[in-house]
């Protein structure tokens, strides 16, 4: 075990894949020579070279573009699109192009391709450089969808979805790329698909997803031990494909749901969590399904705005407080 | 600029004598299979038997086929839903082509993709791109990909005049020309997108060449309507590529016979226009080229018999096919052959 950052886990799960695959290639916008602008890929040019490892024009369409292009004829392109909000100017290329064209050739073209992108907020960015939009790719069939919480599961998920021969966006939470954990030596890799339980309590299920993870755990903690309240904490970590087994399993224990979403309200990861739970575990529940989620509305960049919005630890503690007392 | 231009055309008038004769009957050939095939599209939809929409290059089919026979197999296409030519030049077979039209089990994609979507890895016909200026960004990766993996493949990746409008076009060509990419982009000018004419909405008068320099590139203008200047331009741009010379931007001026889909009977455009560019039909024109060359008239005749019959043998065949199995609407999604998103 080796304590790891969030943003060295990047780069350490492209090392991996890289140093096994020849084929698996890097490019974006400042991901080369200075190592992109989180750090998050630093020292990636100096050990595999500028043929792997390519910095591009500003051209969010043609980076994704030439993934695309790549993966169809052999590569395994891991391409960056910096911050999360930029997936509005090369939307066509994920949700038209890359989604859809293996379906559309009756399995013809595989796209074995990941994008990694900076997502989410508490970095007062504002309303642009600080959004959660793991939900716009949820809602397109063929995308499948990662947002890991820790170095760890950053490392390990980031090397199955190399692996993976389906297109794969991974969400790193800009707020969390600091963040330190303990990392296995080795060749590490995560298999999609699969929710990781955190904590396991009787009273309630906290889902959580990203950042909101160790917010869900401090609130565990404080609930516990200040308010006697126990509580399931599930790291969803996969939206697509989505470990409902998981899920279902633990709120059948529990009987009680909670999901905590960074998006905004409408169409946020845990309306689909609910109604499946609704509607396949609807007499085991003890109370409503409750969601915490940013308002919907767009993040502001002042501190104490943008705390006001994103879920906090505290809020956490409230909402299942009311649902279970 | 126009100097430029009109040089540039002048040189490849040189090559075009030492085409052989074989090649000349393959373009020939080439060009009256695609001609027969998209008029038999047409009859097939007004007959109902093709439904949705459906984009014909009739008139346009000196550009695929002088690209079509310039290519080598293991060279890429990318086209646009106007890309039964450049799919057919590419030896796709004429079933599988209408089967995919009339959304049948003998179509390519057995009816998942549709008229716009045409696509056959197994030919390098890479696919149909239906929203417009998206491929241009998903050939150069192709193309990025050919060299990284050391093959001396080209992308070809062919567009209309409306798509040097959008931002991809943009994008696409900057990438390939800092990266130097083996990828040619074909523009076929054919004068309007849907039903507004180009040069209304247009900077420049010509909608590609003249951009050409503002990537470093050199501005091709050429006929496409003369199959001979085509595939000499191909050839040329081919062959620059695969020796690492980087990209080119083709712009083949043409015309479209119809309207711009199924549902559009081109009324729009002038009399005097339509007539001037029907006058400049490439097959017409090369027959007769072939004619002047020696090419006597029952080799000829023979050609064009043997395209008709193959239309009509591919258009039974794909008319014969049974619907595809509903089950195929749920799979693919995913390369595991499933559609699952959840355990
Ligand atoms: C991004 C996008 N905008 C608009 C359309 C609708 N559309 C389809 S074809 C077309 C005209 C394209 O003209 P051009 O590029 O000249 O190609 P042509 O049809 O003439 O071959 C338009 C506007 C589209 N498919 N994609
Ligand atoms: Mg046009």
């Amino acid at each position: 075990m080796a304590e790891l950052t969030y943003r060295e886990a990047v780069a350490a799960g492209i090392a991996q894949e890289m140093r096994r695959d020849p084929n698996v290639v890097l490019i974006g916008e400042d991901v080369a020579r200075a190592g992109g602008v989180f750090k998050a890929t630093v020292g990636l040019l100096d050990e595999f070279g500028p043929e792997r490892v390519r910095d591009t024009p500003i051209s969010e369409q043609a980076i994704l573009g030439a993934a695309m292009g790549a993966a169809m004829t052999g590569l395994r392109p891991i391409a960056e699109i910096m911050f999360s909000d930029f997936f509005a100017v090369c939307w066509d290329i994920v949700a038209n192009e890359i989604a859809k064209t293996r379906y559309m050739t009756d399995g013809q073209v595989t796209l074995p391709l990941v994008i990694r992108s900076g997502n989410g907020g508490g970095s007062r960015f504002g309303a642009q450089h600080s959004q959660s939009v793991e939900n716009w790719a949820m809602a397109v069939p063929g995308l499948k969808v990662v947002a890991p919480a820790y170095p760890a599961d950053v490392k390990g998920l980031l090397a199955a979805a190399v692996r993976d021969e389906d297109p794969v966006l991974f969400f790193e939470q800009k707020s969390l790329y600091a963040t330190k954990g303990e990392v296995p030596d080795g060749e590490h890799v995560v298999p999609l698909g699969k929710a990781n339980v955190l904590r396991r309590g009787d009273d309630v299920t906290i889902a959580a997803l990203a950042l909101m993870v160790p917010r869900a755990m401090q609130a565990a903690e404080i609930l516990e031990k200040e308010h006697g309240i126990r509580a399931t904490v599930v790291d969803v970590r996969s939206l697509v494909p989505l470990d409902t087994q998981t899920i279902l399993e633990e709120v059948a224990h529990t009987g009680r749901l909670v999901t905590v979403e960074e998006n905004p309200r409408l169409c946020g990861w845990g309306a689909e969590i609910a109604s499946i739970v609704a509607e396949e575990l609807f007499w085991d529940l003890d109370g409503p399904i409750v969601r915490i989620t940013t308002p919907h509305v767009p993040l502001a960049a002042a501190d104490n705005l943008e705390d006001a919005q994103i879920p906090s630890v505290d809020k956490i503690v409230a909402r299942v407080r009311e649902l279970v007392d | 600029m126009d100097a430029i231009l009109t040089n540039t055309t002048a040189a490849l008038r040189e090559p075009r004598a030492a085409i052989d004769r074989e090649t000349r009957l393959t373009l020939y050939r080439r060009m009256v299979e695609c001609r027969y095939l998209e008029k038999r599209a047409h009859d097939l939809f007004l007959q109902n038997l093709i439904k949705g929409t459906s984009h014909l290059g009739l008139g346009q089919e000196a550009v695929a086929a002088g690209f079509g026979v310039a290519m080598r197999p293991t060279d890429y296409t990318f086209c646009t839903y106007r890309g039964h030519n450049h799919t057919l030049v590419r030896g796709v077979s004429m079933t599988k082509i209408l089967g995919e039209l009339m959304g049948n089990s003998s179509g390519l994609m057995r009816g998942k993709g549709g008229s716009m979507h045409l696509t056959s890895v197994e030919h390098h016909m890479m696919g149909s791109y239906a929203i417009v200026g998206a491929h241009l960004t998903i050939a150069a990766g192709a193309a990025w990909s050919a060299r990284y993996r050391g093959t001396d493949q080209v992308a070809v990746c062919f567009f209309g005049d409306g798509a040097t409008n959008i931002g991809t076009f943009h994008e696409a060509l900057n990438l390939a020309v800092v990266w130097k990419l083996p990828v040619v982009f074909v523009c076929e000018n054919n004068r309007y997108m849907e039903y507004t004419a180009i040069h209304e909405v247009t900077a420049v008068e010509h909608p590609a060449a003249d951009r050409a320099s503002a990537y470093g590139l050199e501005p091709i203008l050429i006929d496409g309507n003369d199959v001979d200047v085509v595939y000499t331009t191909a050839l040329r741009a081919l062959d620059a590529a695969r020796r690492g010379g980087g990209p080119s931007l083709i712009e083949a001026e043409t015309y479209r016979h119809g309207g711009h889909s199924r549902a559009d009977p081109g009324k729009y455009r002038p009399e005097d226009e339509v007539k001037e560019w029907l006058a400049k039909d490439p097959i017409p024109r090369y027959r007769q080229r072939l004619l002047d060359l020696g090419i006597d008239e029952e080799t000829l005749v023979s050609i064009e018999a043997e395209a008709q019959r193959k239309v009509d043998e591919a258009t039974e065949e794909a008319r014969r096919a049974p619907p595809s199995d509903e089950r195929i609407a749920f799979e693919n999604v995913w390369a595991d052959g499933g559609a699952a998103w959840r355990n």
